[in-house]
């Protein structure tokens, strides 16, 4: 019960975030998103590992939850930007699309559960949804920084994902995963800083040029 | 077969160390050519042991790869394809050395023994490996090392145009391979040689037709050869030796090997390869006739001779597919020796021609003239491999040519009209390409080695010093030797043919007609010629003793105050066969013709461009550029709707697996 209470609060998180156009604001949705998650194992494993689990989980929270938003704010004080000005699509649409990838999610998630991986629908759902809320706003945004959040939560959708279907990964390979993604966020942080120093703006489709 | 393998591991830590010492290009050749030499005198060792009648070994390493197994083997016909490339590997690594010396500065030589060195392990590997994802990756590897030492003057834009037709060429090929193995895979269940058998008739037809496409490439079966006139000029001489006598021939070893694992071959795969040897023999040699560029003149006769193992091939594979034991032994035996042969005369051509070119700085046959006199050793080298590739006794040339022809001839005799009809094709192509083939070599020895030097360059030519010129000694030694002792160098077939046709090897060339007895016969006709030689040479000795010498003109030709511009030229020389084959050369004559008594300049050459690849595949890629050219929306730079397709294209991909769980 509270795990599927755990799930909808994820689902809600992606939906503000689909609907957000505050930065500040996003970056503060995605960190309560990868603090919740951190806590995920404790209700989805069994209670035999405690000791791992504790530790992975207090490291997704500190990382996720604490060492990302620092960097992120970090580098949005930097820019000078606060909101996305002009996405490519608009919020009312994002949201709509949101609802239209979440119903796919659920379908998908109906199927992918007969294959007998023995989760609740709810929960692959929610991974999915998490996916392919990351990537939609990896598409749609246009501030390199919203890029960067929607990577973070497609990599949060794939870490829900594999906690789920493969119960029992070995902690250094989650360890690694969360290793590269602290690199990712901490390098295209100070990225997005030189970029809008250079070019005075982080508008990801006026970076056209850089291309060879 | 392990010695093989460590041999491999040599060459490729030699290579290594060639790679590490790149900028002191005298320590990486010294580090490379002795990894090349030690390697292939331990690797020799295991293929002559299984010619001389040791079994196949097959040794399989765990090779955490999915779909593979590191699954090796030696057989005969492995051996048989191992011993020139390992032989002339060895003999143009050594050659090499002072080849490369005037391009001593910068780190290329040294990069180069480095590609040498893998592309001979890679070659190796090729022709050991028993699974097809082993053999696809030693292929590439192949393809790439031998991709990179013929970019090795890639300042030019010559040789950057040659790497890049020769790069495009290989993967198509390898696509079809790829295509090849999979479907094989598919049918067998594994990629593992051993596993294919019992296909159904329609998957071994489309098999062999990608087999002929993909490793016809490499060989260089007309049209698909267009990458071999423009590659191995381009290439230093010693891997132009190395690529047009051995690389080209992994090409024929893969479609052996397939005519191995498709089961019995039908009667339709034997008039497809006569076809393709008929148009590859005759077409190479004629463009070869037309050409002014000595190395690209022996590129097109490496066509011809592969025409020539193809027709062998086919003759082979008719005999078994129509029941004529014999007739098979003969044309399989044939190609085999063909291949040794080829590699042998055809390396000792390009390491030749090398010297020539290390000497004169000109490959342009017409800018050359005379070097017999200032070159008497390479001269020697090169006559003797001019008339190995002719197909004249008593080298070693004249031998396998001589197995396809008695094949040919004795199925002629055995059957009726309309199955003797390829076999009549052969035999006619057969003579045809013999005697195209003497005289373009007539042509390239007249005009490079013999008359008057036309340049200065010429007359101040010199011999190479001992390290380039005995390698050329020893192959040329070769040749004599396999052309002097035919019935041991057939004898030493017999194994791999054994394979071929599934019989023992006891009764190999042993049946009606005994082949080895008559070529017992044979041989002493070589032995009576080469002492006849040697008599009239000690007579002419004898005679000329205290007698004074005087030197003339050569081509004299009457004329009072002749110069060296009046000898023939290449063109002038071949015209009457190029005007023959006019309708396939389609050759530009560029004249101004004298005009009046007192004429003023004049001048007229000739210029003949590869008919396939003008006229069939620039067409065909221009319009496909065109084609994809309309395409290149898609690539617009923006960053977010790339990842929109790969977001999309897993998304749909997602949804069709769900739907149809």
């Amino acid at each position: 019960m509270l795990l599927d209470a755990v799930f909808v609060l994820l689902i809600l998180t992606n939906l503000i975030l689909l609907g957000s156009s505050l930065l500040s604001a996003s970056i503060r949705i995605v960190a309560v998103q990868g603090a919740v998650l951190g806590v995920l194992p404790f209700l989805a494993m069994a209670p035999d590992r405690l000791g791992r689990v504790l530790f992975l989980a207090v490291l997704t929270v500190a990382l996720k939850g604490g060492v990302f938003p620092w960097l992120l704010n970090r580098a949005l004080r930097e820019v000078h930007v606060r909101r996305e000005v002009a996405p490519l699509v608009g919020y009312s649409v994002s949201l709509a699309l949101g609802i239209g990838l979440l119903a796919l999610a659920f379908w998908l998630g109906g199927r992918i559960r007969d294959i007998g991986l023995g989760v609740s629908v709810l929960s692959l759902s929610t991974a999915l949804f998490m996916m392919f809320t990351g990537l939609f706003l990896v598409i749609s945004r246009q501030k390199a920084l919203s890029q960067v959040l929607g990577f973070l939560v497609l990599e949060n959708g794939i870490y829900a994902f594999g906690l789920l279907v493969v119960v029992n990964i070995h902690w250094l390979i989650e360890l690694g995963v969360l290793l590269d993604v602290f690199v990712a966020v901490f390098i295209m942080g100070v990225a997005i800083d030189q970029i809008s120093r250079a070019f005075d703006h982080m508008d990801v489709d006026q970076m056209n040029h850089l291309k060879g | 077969m392990t010695l093989l393998v460590v041999a491999c591991g040599l060459l490729l830590l030699t290579g290594l160390g060639a790679l590490l010492l790149q900028r002191r290009p005298r320590g990486a050749a010294v580090f490379g050519v002795s990894g090349t030499v030690a390697a292939a005198m331990l690797g020799l060792y295991p293929c002559l042991r299984v010619l001389l009648g040791g079994s196949a070994e097959l040794m399989c390493l765990p090779w955490p790869v999915p779909g593979g197994a590191f699954a090796v083997g030696l057989d005969a016909v492995s051996a048989v394809f191992l011993i020139p490339v390992l032989f002339v590997a060895a003999l143009s690594a050594i050659y090499g050395v002072e080849y490369l010396q005037p391009f001593r500065e910068g780190p290329a030589a040294g990069r180069s023994w480095f590609y040498y060195n893998v592309l001979v392990a890679s070659m190796v590997m090729v022709l050991l490996a028993r699974n097809g994802l082993l053999f696809l990756m030693a292929w590439e590897c192949m393809s790439l090392a031998s991709f990179f030492l013929v970019m090795y003057e890639s300042e030019k834009p010559g040789v950057r145009e040659a790497g890049w037709v020769y790069l495009v060429a290989t993967h198509l090929g390898t696509a079809c391979l790829v295509a090849m193995f999979v479907l094989l895979g598919r049918e067998a269940g594994s990629l593992d040689f051993g596993r294919i058998g019992a296909l159904p008739p329609a998957v071994a037809a489309a098999a062999f037709c990608l087999a002929i496409i993909g490793f016809g490439t490499k060989a260089g079966f007309v049209p698909l050869h267009v990458w071999l006139p423009e590659a191995h000029p381009a290439a230093p001489s010693h891997v132009s030796a190395l690529l047009s006598g051995v690389m080209i021939k992994t090409g024929i070893y893969g479609l052996v090997r397939m005519l191995m694992l498709l089961g019995p071959p039908r009667t339709e795969w034997g008039w497809v390869l006569i076809g393709i040897g008929l148009t590859s023999g005759i077409l190479g040699v004629a463009y070869a006739l037309a050409q002014h560029d000595l190395k690209r003149l022996l590129a097109y006769h490496s066509v011809e001779n592969i025409g020539i193992i193809a027709l062998g091939l086919g003759v082979g594979v008719l005999g078994l597919s129509t029941g004529h034991p014999l007739i098979a032994q003969l044309g399989f035996g044939g190609a085999l020796l063909h291949v040794v042969n080829h590699a042998l005369f055809k390396s000792l051509l390009f390491l030749g021609a090398g010297a020539v070119v290390h000497a004169t700085g000109t490959r342009d046959i017409d800018h050359l003239g005379g070097l017999a006199k200032v070159m008497p050793w390479t001269a020697a080298a090169f006559f003797v491999g001019a008339v190995a590739i002719s197909g004249l006794p008593p080298l070693n040339g004249f031998v396998s040519e001589f197995l396809v022809y008695y094949g040919s001839f004795l199925s002629c005799l055995e059957s009726g009209a309309r199955a003797a009809l390829p076999f009549i094709g052969a035999i006619v192509g057969l003579a045809l390409i013999g005697g195209l083939a003497s005289a373009c070599f007539a042509k390239a020895f007249g005009i490079v080695f013999l008359g008057e030097p036309r340049t200065e360059q010429g007359r101040s030519a010199h011999d190479p010093g001992w390290t380039m010129r005995l390698p050329m000694l020893i192959l040329a030694m070769a040749c004599g030797a396999i052309g002097l002792g035919a019935p041991w160098a057939v004898r030493a077939m017999r194994p791999a043919v054994a394979l071929l046709t599934h019989e023992p090897t006891a009764i190999i060339f042993t049946g009606t007609g005994n082949v080895l007895d008559l070529l017992g016969g044979l041989t002493e006709c070589f032995w009576a010629l080469v002492g006849l030689v040697g008599i009239l040479g000690l007579g002419r000795w004898v005679l000329l003793r205290g007698r004074v010498v005087r030197q003339g003109l050569t081509w004299d030709c009457g004329y009072a105050v002749p110069s060296p511009r009046m000898q023939y030229t290449a063109s002038s020389f071949a015209q009457w066969f190029v005007d023959w084959f006019r309708w396939a050369l389609r050759t530009e004559h560029h004249r101004s013709l004298p005009q009046g008594v007192f004429s003023g300049t004049a001048f007229m050459n000739t210029e003949t461009e590869d008919g396939f690849h003008e006229g069939l595949f620039r067409p065909v890629f221009e319009r496909a550029r065109w084609a994809f050219s309309k395409l290149r929306w898609i690539q617009h730079g923006q960053l977010q709707l790339y990842v929109l397709y790969i977001a999309l294209t897993l998304v749909l991909l997602l949804i069709w697996y769900a739907s149809h769980l």
